[in-house]
């Protein structure tokens, strides 16, 4: 199964400009290297595709690096704002499903009631055989 | 025999240590490698509805019939946690002697995969429900099941979690077909410690825990349904040295394939390194045809499961007496304490009341607990029959088992019900049947065709000859007819007694009492 949806958010995001007074203070900026490039696609069964992709990401990271600028020593990190909530609890009761028709109406292919799927995770390309742009970066 | 059970009960540990003392140093002398087997296993909730939503859980029902939108990870869906299914990992962590954490957390653990529709897996990563517990099985030394050896297992973790969907493998088409009917099954993933040594020991250690399961109900742990799924950890080191790098055997569904997967396992890691090759950090197969272990080309490479704090599921919070809040909603309360007053006797507990309350030997309380239904079959039969406990079992354990075995029955399906074989036995018992006819007698029930045990007998006048007169008679005959026998017996070779028993046997059809007509030729002879 391949997700294209991280590839097309990535490269439809615009990264909003870093403020100016934190340009001092951040780490030098690292170049994405085509170990790392590799990994994450991997992980997250995405293709950057392009050199424009790959410098989104980069500006993407950069911009989450701000973070590093906060002082959190000595604070419990916090999960979500809901950590303090009681968690409900359902009774063991069946009162969903037997919707095979409605769910299948998505599923761009099916067979019986069966959703079809690709035969397991279609591996990327072996490094060496990726398009040329990536190995100077 | 009484005073090595006596022996036994009076230091079960000190018998354990000297035979695993023998056990260690015969290993040690055999083998320059140390195995190291660590089990995770996952086993099914048995619920009505899934652990975060309210479609139902059932084997084998059409596809993608049991699946709501939130187990098909349509957007907007949310988890809903299962009362239930907190409650039997509840009860799990306890009867594995666990402490309960009263807030554990819930984490998304992420892969990509066909099956798994939201592209990663609710499961407990940071802090499981239940930690530190242990579990402790027997495995016999010897074929004849005759010396049983205690040991223990350490068990890391209880976690809650999702099961995944299910993929049809279609190679000729090249597509997988999916069937989402046990994704969001409720899950708890038994971590044992590396306590183990070889095939036999894990298989033990799993089938105490599937029996656990079963007596408290929190899963029905049928391995061929895939209710409960092992994976092993194997590894092999030197001894003094540290552990060896690991291999994980994944595809083990039964109690049979797990013992022979972890002993291949072990010995083609020995080989390996003798060889002078290095052992990978992989992802094995266990071929059951093959009997043998084979890399999983799908998870090459080390996984990175990008584990996070799943952000729709508060903390769960669990109480005890002392903790439990006064103006809460009790639907809304799990009371660690409640569940714990009302687990059930486990097997270790319903073996030793067997054997204290019947007299029976440890090994056979054993069996009776491995067959399900077994020990209450026993005991029913027990409270019809006048025959003491002991003879029971040898006719249960024999006779009635051996008859399931050979024709693959469970014992609620057994012909024979507990009140026949009570009715046959007392008959035995009266003495109004030989036990060479109760066989008979049995062979013939075993073909169900709604007969009491008497009306058999009648049937086939098995019944004992009670006329003392007709008996004689035919003593007298076998005496008469064998000369040559009665001279040797009266020149002192007693062992011809025995055949002229057999011929008075054979007479009366095995319907004389063996000890009578010993008395009664004794007797003639003598005259």
């Amino acid at each position: 199964m391949r997700a294209l949806s991280l590839g097309r958010w990535l490269r439809a995001w615009r990264v909003p400009p870093l403020p100016e007074r934190w340009h001092s203070t951040l780490p030098p900026q690292q170049k994405v290297s085509v170990e790392v490039l590799d990994h994450l696609e991997h992980l997250a069964l995405v293709d950057f595709r392009d050199s424009e992709g790959v410098e989104r990401l980069q500006k993407a990271i950069q911009f989450a690096d701000q973070l590093h600028e906060v002082n959190t020593d000595g604070v419990e990190p916090m999960d979500s704002v809901l950590e303090d909530r009681c968690l409900y609890l359902r009774e063991d009761d069946v009162t969903e499903g037997n919707c095979t028709k409605e769910l299948l109406e998505n599923a761009r292919e099916k067979v019986e009631e069966y959703f079809v799927a690709p035969p397991g995770n279609i591996p990327l390309p072996k490094l060496e055989e990726r398009d040329s742009f990536l190995q100077g970066s | 025999m009484l005073l090595t059970l006596l022996w036994r009960a009076t230091f079960p540990s000190m018998q354990v240590t000297v035979s695993q003392r023998i056990h260690n140093l015969l290993c040690h002398l055999l083998s320059p490698w140390v195995p190291v087997v660590g089990l995770e296993i996952h086993a099914q909730i048995s619920s009505n509805s899934k652990l975060f939503s309210g479609s139902q859980v059932q084997f084998a029902a059409p596809p993608n019939s049991l699946v709501s939108f939130f187990d098909a990870s349509l957007p907007g869906t949310l988890p809903v946690l299962n009362r239930r299914c907190v409650e039997a990992a509840v009860m799990t962590g306890l009867a594995l002697k666990c402490s309960i954490n009263k807030k554990s957390l819930f984490d998304r653990k992420h892969y990509f995969y066909a099956d798994l529709p939201a592209g990663y897996q609710i499961t407990q990563q940071r802090v499981p429900i239940a930690v530190n517990g242990s579990l402790s099985y027997s495995l016999c030394m010897d074929s004849k099941m005759s010396q049983m050896v205690t040991k223990i297992v350490r068990i890391k973790q209880i976690q809650l979690e999702q099961d995944s969907g299910k993929s049809l493998h279609d190679d000729t088409r090249s597509q997988t077909l999916v069937d989402l009917n046990r994704a969001g099954v409720g899950l708890m993933e038994v971590v044992m410690e590396p306590d183990m040594c070889c095939g036999e020991e894990a298989a033990a250690a799993v089938r105490e825990l599937q029996l656990i399961l079963q007596t408290l109900g929190s899963s029905q742990a049928v391995m061929a349904e895939g209710q409960l799924r092992v994976d092993a950890n194997v590894s092999v080191h030197r001894p003094g040295e540290p552990y060896g790098v690991r291999t994980e055997v994944k595809n083990i569904n039964s109690l049979r394939f797990l013992a022979k997967a972890v002993d291949y396992e072990i010995r083609r890691q020995i080989e390996e390194l003798e060889n002078g090759g290095t052992i990978l950090n992989e992802t094995r197969a266990f071929d059951s045809r093959l009997g043998c272990t084979v890399p999983m080309r799908d998870k090459e490479g080390k996984q990175d499961y990008r584990f996070m704090p799943e952000p729709n599921l508060p903390p769960l919070i669990l109480y005890d007496a002392k903790s439990l809040p006064a103006n809460m909603n009790h639907q809304q309360v799990i009371n660690i304490d409640w569940i714990h007053e009302r687990l059930p006797d486990l097997p270790s507990v319903k073996r030793e009341k067997l054997v204290e309350q019947y007299g029976i030997l440890p090994e056979h309380s054993f069996t009776l607990l491995n067959e399900d239904g077994l020990a209450e079959f026993f005991e029913s039969v027990v409270k019809q029959t006048q025959m003491k406990p002991k003879k029971v079992i040898g006719w249960i354990l024999n006779d009635l088992l051996s008859y399931l075995k050979q024709y693959s029955l469970t014992v609620k399906e057994s012909p024979v019900s507990s009140f026949l074989l009570a009715d046959l036995l007392n008959l035995l018992e009266k003495k109004e049947i030989s036990s060479t006819a109760a066989k008979q007698v049995l062979a013939e029930l075993w073909k169900g065709e709604g007969k009491t045990p008497l009306e058999i007998v009648k049937e086939q006048k098995l019944e004992l000859l009670q006329d003392q007169k007709e008996l004689e008679q035919i003593c007298q005959a076998v005496i008469d007819e064998r000369e040559n026998e009665v001279m040797a017996i009266k020149a002192g070779n007693r062992k011809v007694l025995n055949k002229l028993i057999g011929l008075v046997q054979r007479k009366t059809q095995g319907r004389s009492n063996p000890v009578l007509v010993k008395q009664l030729l004794e007797k003639k002879l003598s005259e």
